[in-house]
C-alpha cells in the first residue's frame, strides 16, 4: 500500500441516489446545488430516502479507498451506484475517460466483464457450481473456452490458497473459504477497479485479521485500484490509504486514517474513532518528519508499522528513531508521547463512563 | 385493534344474532324464508349452454389441432411402453430410482413394480403412466413459463394468483363437457383437464424459487457481465432449481391424481378405469388390488421426483445411469416380442381375496353399523335437519312438543348469556351455534346466510371478497342450487369437525411423543401422496353407497393437515414461553391448553384452512359414492352432457372454496412456512 500514483482512476462528482416514489422530479433543475443539505431535508420530509447525498471524491490508481459508516449510512448504496447495480439520480462518475453514469447496455456489460470486479458480503456464489466453476463463471459468460478459463480459475484459486478445494461445492466450504472463492472469482477477469462490499463482515471475527492480512498480501502483489466498504473502524484504519466516512448519505470526512483519527472534523467522528487504540492505528510515517541535524542512531523502524513498535525503545530512553527508506525521515519521541496521552485520556473517559 | 372498534363489532354481530333468531322464528310462518324461493330461480344453465356450446364448437379447429399435437406423443409413448418388455422397463425404473434416491428407493421400486406385474396390472399401469408422461412435461413447461413471466412482470401477479386458485378449486368434471366439445371425445380432453389442474403448483414454485434467489447471486452475475438471458438461465434458474424440482414433484402428483380421476370418461384402458369398473361390479379384491397399484405408482413417482429435488452426493454418477439405461434398452431389444407377462394367476388371487373380504365385511358389519349410526344420528342428522327436524319419534324417539321447544330456547339462551357475560364474543358464537343446531345448516333462512356471510367477508376481506361471496350465493340461489350448496357446506363442515377432532388429537400426541410422531409420519406421507380416488375404495367396501361413505372418504383424505399443522404448531411454540410456563408450575394439561395451543394458533388456523380446501376438493370425488350436494350436481351435469349446469355447479364450489380460504387466511398469515 501507500504506493498510490497520482493518476485518478475514478472521479465522482455530486452523486445523488434517492429512493422513493418519484426521485427524478427533484433533479430536473440544477437548483439543488445551492444547498444539498436543504434538498436532503426536503426529500426526507416528502417521503423519499436520500441514500447518497452529493458525494464527491476521487479514487487514485493503486490506492485502497475505504468507504466506512454505520448501517444505513449509505455506504453499500454508494458502492452499488459506482458499479451501476443501482442507477444514480444525479452526478458524474468518470472512469477510463467515460462517464459511468451515462453508459448502458452493451458498454456497461463490457466494462463489467473486463474492468470491474466485485466481492459481496454474502459471497454470492452459485450453489450449483464447484469452486473452480464459480471462479471460471465470469469468463464463461464472456465466452472463453473451457480449458482456458479453467486454467485461469485454477491460477486464481492458487493465488487465494484454495488450490486443493477445486471441486468443492460452496456448501462444503467454510465461510472464509467461500469468501476466498468470491475474491478469486472477482479477480479472474483481471479487473482494473475492484469493489469489495464488506467482504469480511459475515465471517467469524477470529478470522477477520487473517483475511485482512491475506487481502493486503494480494494487493501488494496485484496493485489494483480498490473501493472497500466496511463498518469496522479498525478494519478501515488497517487497510485504508484513505477513508471516506459517511453518515446519513453524506461523506462527512475524507482523509488518511491518521487525519481522521488525529483531527476529527466534529464530535460524531471523534466519538466514532474514540474506541480505536491510536498506538496501533497511527503509523510511523504519519508522525515522521524530515530529520533535523544528525540522523538518529539505532536500527530503523518501518514506515508502515504502527507506532507501538517503538514503545520498548522509548521506555528505555531513546528519543529519536530513524525511519526506514531514503527520505531521511525521523520519528521524534514527543510526537509519539502526545498520541499516547490522547489514548490514555480516552481510556480514562471510558472508565469514567462505566463507573 | 382498539377496544371501541372491537365493541362496535360485538354490537354488529349481536344485532345479526338477534336478526337471525327473528328470521328463524318467522320462517315457521313464511316458508319462503327457509329455502331460496323457487320463484326467483332462473334458467341460467340453458342460457349458459346457448353461449358456451357454440363458442366452443367454433373453436373446434383449434381443438383438433391441439388434439393432434397431444395425441401423437401420447400414442408414441403408449406404444413404446407397451412394446418394452417388463423386465427391461423395471430395470430402467430401478436404475433411475437408484440414481435419485439410493438403494432403499431402488429396492422399493423393484418390489413395487414386481407387485404390479404379479397382480396382472402391468399394461394398464403403463397406459396410466403414458398419460402422466405426456401431461407432466406440458404442465411443467406451461407452469415454468407462466411463473417466469409473472416474475418478470410483478403487476400481473395478483390476477395470476386468483387464476391459479380458481384452476385448483374448480372441479375438473365441471369443465369436462366444454373440453369434450372442444377436443372431441378422446384422451386430449382428459389431458387438458389434467394440465389445467396440475399447472398451478409449478407456477407457484417457479415464482417462489425465482423470488428467493439471493440478491448477492443476481448482483454477482451482473458484475460478472451477464446479459439478461445469461443472468436468467445461468444464475437464477440453477439457483432456483431445488424449488423448481419441488414444483415438478407437486405437478407430477397432481397430474397422476387427475389422470386417474379423469378415467371416468373411459376409453383409456388404464388403472383408474379398472378401479372404477371393479367398484361398480362390487369386486372388492380387484378394486383393492388396482387401488394398491395406484398407491405404489404414486409413492414411487413422488419419491423419485423428490429425490431429484435433493441436492447432494448421489450413489452413482449420471454417466453410470446413462450406461444402465442403454443396458435396459439392450435387454428390451433382446426380449422384445416375447410374451413375458404372467397369466391370469394374479387376477385369480385377487378374486380369492374377494371372498375373504366379503367375509370380513360381513363379520365386521355390526361394529361399523354402530359407528355409522352414532355419527349419522349424533352428528350428521342434527347438522342437516337440525334439532327441530331430528326430534321426532322416528329419529330420536321423542316428538317436538312445545315444552321441549321452550326448554331448548331457554337452555340455549341461558348458555349464551352466561358465556356472553364474560366474553361477548363467546356468547355470540354460542348463540349462533344454538340457532344452527335448531335449524340444521341447509335449513338456515337464506336471508340470514346472505347477511352473516356478507358481514364476515366485508370485515375480513373488503369489497372484492364481499362481491365474490355475494355473487356465489346469488348464483347458487338463482340457478336453483341453493339446497345442494348448503348440503355441500354441511357435509364439509361435518368432515372438517371430525378431521379436527381426530387429527387434532393425533397431532397433540405426536407433538408430545417422538416415537408416535415417527410412527405417524410415513402414514401421513402416504395418505397425502395417494390420489383422491383411492380413498373411495375402503370407504365403499365397509359402508356401502351413501352419504356416510362419502363422509368417511372425505375424512380419510382431509385428516392429514390437522395432524401436521397441530403438531408443527405445538412443537414450534416458542421455547422461552414454554419454559416460563413450566417455571410457573403449569401441569401438562395446563401447558397444552393455556400455553402451547394459544401459541400455535396461527398454525392451527392454517391447518383448518388446508383441511377445508382438502375436504372441498374431495367433495366432487366423494359424490361418486352417492351424496346429495353440489358434487352430485356436477356428475348429473356430466352424465347429461349439460355444459352450463356443470360450469355453474363448479363455479359455486370454487366460490365456496375461495371465500372460506380468504376468510381464514386473512386471520392467519399468508406467507407462512408449510411444515414438511
Amino acid at each position: 500500500m501507500a504506493q498510490a500514483s497520482s493518476r485518478i482512476m475514478l472521479s465522482c462528482k455530486h452523486l445523488w441516489k434517492v429512493f422513493g416514489p418519484r426521485p427524478a422530479y427533484y433533479f430536473d433543475t440544477a437548483g439543488y446545488r445551492i444547498d444539498p443539505e436543504a434538498l436532503a431535508a426536503r426529500l426526507r420530509g416528502e417521503g423519499h430516502i436520500p441514500a447518497v447525498v452529493d458525494a464527491s471524491f476521487d479514487v487514485k490508481q493503486g490506492e485502497i479507498f475505504v468507504i466506512m459508516g454505520l448501517s444505513g449510512s449509505g455506504k453499500s448504496t454508494l458502492v452499488r451506484c459506482l458499479s451501476r447495480l443501482l442507477d444514480i439520480e444525479y452526478g458524474t462518475m468518470e472512469f477510463d475517460g467515460q462517464d459511468l453514469a451515462r453508459i448502458s447496455g452493451r458498454d456497461l456489460i463490457e466494462i463489467r466483464r473486463r474492468k470491474m470486479g466485485m466481492v459481496f458480503q454474502s459471497f454470492g456464489l452459485m450453489p450449483h457450481l464447484t469452486a473452480l466453476e464459480n471462479v471460471a463463471f465470469p469468463l464463461k459468460l464472456q465466452g472463453v473456452a473451457r480449458s482456458e478459463r479453467e486454467a485461469r480459475a485454477r491460477e486464481m484459486l492458487e493465488l487465494v490458497e484454495l488450490g486443493s478445494r477445486l471441486d468443492a461445492l460452496p456448501s462444503q466450504l467454510s465461510g472464509g473459504q467461500q469468501q476466498r472463492v468470491g475474491i478469486a472469482r472477482s479477480l479472474a477477469p483481471d479487473p482494473d477497479l475492484w469493489f469489495l462490499d464488506e467482504p469480511f463482515s459475515a465471517l467469524d471475527p477470529l478470522i477477520h485479521r487473517q483475511m485482512q492480512d491475506e487481502f493486503l498480501r494480494l494487493q501488494n502483489q496485484l496493485k489494483k485500484t480498490i473501493v472497500f466498504i466496511t463498518h469496522d473502524i479498525m478494519e478501515a484504519c488497517r487497510l485504508a490509504d484513505r477513508i471516506a466516512l459517511m453518515r446519513g448519505g453524506r461523506i462527512i470526512q475524507l482523509g488518511t486514517p491518521a487525519e481522521i483519527l488525529l483531527s476529527p472534523v466534529d464530535d460524531y467522528v471523534a466519538d466514532f474513532t474514540a474506541e480505536v487504540a491510536l498506538s496501533r492505528a497511527i503509523r510511523v510515517r504519519d508522525l515522521a518528519r524530515p530529520a533535523q541535524g544528525e540522523p538518529p542512531e539505532g536500527p530503523p523502524v518501518p514506515a508502515a508499522a504502527p507506532i507501538e513498535v517503538v514503545l520498548p525503545a522509548l521506555a528505555a530512553g531513546q528519543r529519536r528513531f530513524r525511519v526506514e527508506g531514503d527520505g531521511g525521515l525521523e520519528l521524534e519521541a514527543g510526537a509519539v508521547l502526545e498520541v499516547l496521552q490522547r489514548d490514555a485520556r480516552h481510556g480514562f473517559r471510558a472508565d469514567g463512563a462505566s463507573a | 385493534m382498539t377496544a371501541p372498534r372491537v365493541r362496535a363489532w360485538h354490537r354488529v354481530w349481536g344485532g345479526m344474532l338477534a336478526l337471525s333468531v327473528l328470521l328463524v322464528a318467522l320462517a315457521q310462518q313464511f316458508p319462503q324464508l327457509g329455502g331460496f324461493p323457487t320463484g326467483l330461480v332462473l334458467n341460467l344453465s340453458d342460457w349458459l349452454n346457448a353461449a358456451v356450446t357454440p363458442a366452443f364448437e367454433a373453436a373446434r379447429p383449434l381443438g383438433v389441432l391441439l388434439s393432434a399435437l397431444a395425441e401423437t406423443p401420447l400414442a408414441a409413448i403408449r406404444s413404446a411402453l407397451a412394446w418394452a418388455p417388463w423386465p427391461a422397463a423395471i430395470l430402467a425404473v430401478v436404475l433411475i430410482a437408484l440414481y435419485s434416491g439410493g438403494w432403499r428407493l431402488a429396492l422399493f421400486a423393484a418390489a413395487a413394480l414386481g407387485t404390479v406385474v404379479a397382480m396382472g396390472y402391468w399394461p394398464k399401469a403403463m397406459n396410466t403412466l403414458a398419460l402422466v408422461l405426456v401431461s407432466v412435461p406440458a404442465a411443467v413447461g406451461i407452469g415454468f413459463a407462466l411463473g417466469a413471466l409473472a416474475y418478470r412482470f410483478p403487476r400481473t401477479q395478483p390476477a395470476l394468483i386468483v387464476m391459479l386458485d380458481v384452476m385448483q378449486t374448480w372441479p375438473a368434471f365441471g369443465y369436462l363437457i366444454p373440453l369434450l366439445i372442444l377436443f372431441g371425445f378422446g384422451p386430449t380432453a382428459g389431458l387438458a383437464a389434467s394440465v389445467i389442474f396440475s399447472v398451478p403448483p409449478m407456477v407457484r414454485n417457479t415464482l417462489v424459487g425465482l423470488r428467493e434467489v439471493p440478491p448477492a447471486i443476481v448482483e454477482s452475475a451482473l458484475m460478472a457481465g451477464a446479459r439478461p438471458g445469461q443472468l436468467f438461465w445461468q444464475a437464477m434458474v440453477p439457483s432456483a432449481l431445488p424449488q423448481l424440482l419441488v414444483g415438478v414433484n407437486q405437478t407430477t402428483m397432481a397430474s397422476l391424481s387427475m389422470v386417474i380421476i379423469i378415467a371416468i370418461i373411459g376409453g383409456f384402458n388404464d388403472i383408474g378405469w379398472e378401479v372404477l369398473s371393479a367398484m361398480r361390479a362390487a369386486e372388492l379384491g380387484r378394486s383393492l388390488g388396482a387401488g394398491l397399484v395406484i398407491v405404489l405408482i404414486a409413492v414411487l413417482l413422488d419419491r423419485i421426483t423428490r429425490g431429484f429435488a435433493r441436492r447432494g452426493p448421489r450413489v452413482m454418477q449420471a454417466r453410470w445411469l446413462l450406461a444402465g439405461l442403454v443396458l435396459a434398452l439392450v435387454v428390451a431389444l433382446v426380449l422384445s416380442g416375447q410374451d413375458l407377462l404372467p397369466g391370469e394367476q394374479g387376477q385369480r388371487w385377487l378374486r380369492r381375496i374377494d371372498g375373504w373380504l366379503l367375509d370380513f365385511v360381513a363379520w365386521s358389519a355390526p361394529f361399523f353399523a354402530v359407528l355409522r349410526n352414532a355419527i349419522t344420528y349424533g352428528v350428521m342428522l342434527p347438522m342437516r335437519i337440525g334439532f327441530s327436524g331430528s326430534a321426532s319419534p322416528m329419529v330420536w324417539g321423542f316428538a317436538l312438543t312445545p315444552e321441549i321447544t321452550a326448554a331448548y330456547v331457554l337452555v340455549s339462551a341461558a348458555i349464551a348469556l352466561l358465556l356472553g357475560w364474560r366474553s361477548p364474543q363467546r356468547g355470540i358464537i354460542a348463540g349462533f351455534a344454538a340457532l344452527l343446531f335448531w335449524t340444521g345448516l341447509p335449513g338456515f333462512p337464506w336471508p340470514g346466510v346472505f347477511l352473516v356471510v356478507g358481514v364476515a367477508t366485508w370485515r375480513k376481506g373488503g369489497t372484492g371478497l364481499f362481491a365474490l361471496a355475494m355473487g356465489g350465493l346469488a348464483l347458487a340461489g338463482l340457478s336453483g342450487l341453493w339446497v345442494p350448496m348448503m348440503q355441500s357446506v354441511y357435509l364439509c363442515a361435518v368432515a372438517v369437525l371430525i378431521c379436527f377432532a381426530i387429527g387434532g388429537a393425533l397431532g397433540v400426541i405426536a407433538a408430545e411423543s417422538d416415537r408416535f410422531s415417527a410412527f405417524l409420519r410415513p402414514i401421513s406421507d402416504t395418505l397425502q401422496t395417494m390420489p383422491q380416488f383411492v380413498f373411495l375404495i375402503p370407504a365403499l367396501m365397509l359402508f356401502k353407497v351413501g352419504e356416510f361413505t362419502a363422509l368417511i372418504a372425505i375424512v380419510l383424505y382431509a385428516v392429514v393437515p390437522p395432524i401436521r399443522y397441530v403438531e408443527h404448531g405445538l412443537r414450534n411454540a416458542r421455547a422461552d414461553l414454554v419454559e416460563a410456563g413450566v417455571q410457573m408450575g403449569a401441569t401438562t394439561w395446563q401447558m397444552l391448553w393455556q400455553v402451547k395451543l394459544p401459541l400455535a394458533r396461527s398454525s392451527v388456523l392454517l391447518g383448518l384452512n388446508q383441511t377445508i380446501m382438502a375436504a372441498l376438493s374431495m367433495l366432487v370425488i366423494a359424490a361418486l359414492v352417492g351424496t346429495r350436494e353440489l358434487g352430485q350436481q356436477v356428475y348429473v351435469a356430466l352424465s347429461r352432457a349439460d355444459a352450463g349446469a356443470g360450469l355453474i355447479s363448479g363455479a359455486i364450489i370454487t366460490c365456496v372454496a375461495l371465500v372460506s380460504d380468504r376468510l381464514l387466511r386473512s386471520r392467519s398469515s399468508i406467507h407462512r412456512k408449510v411444515p414438511e
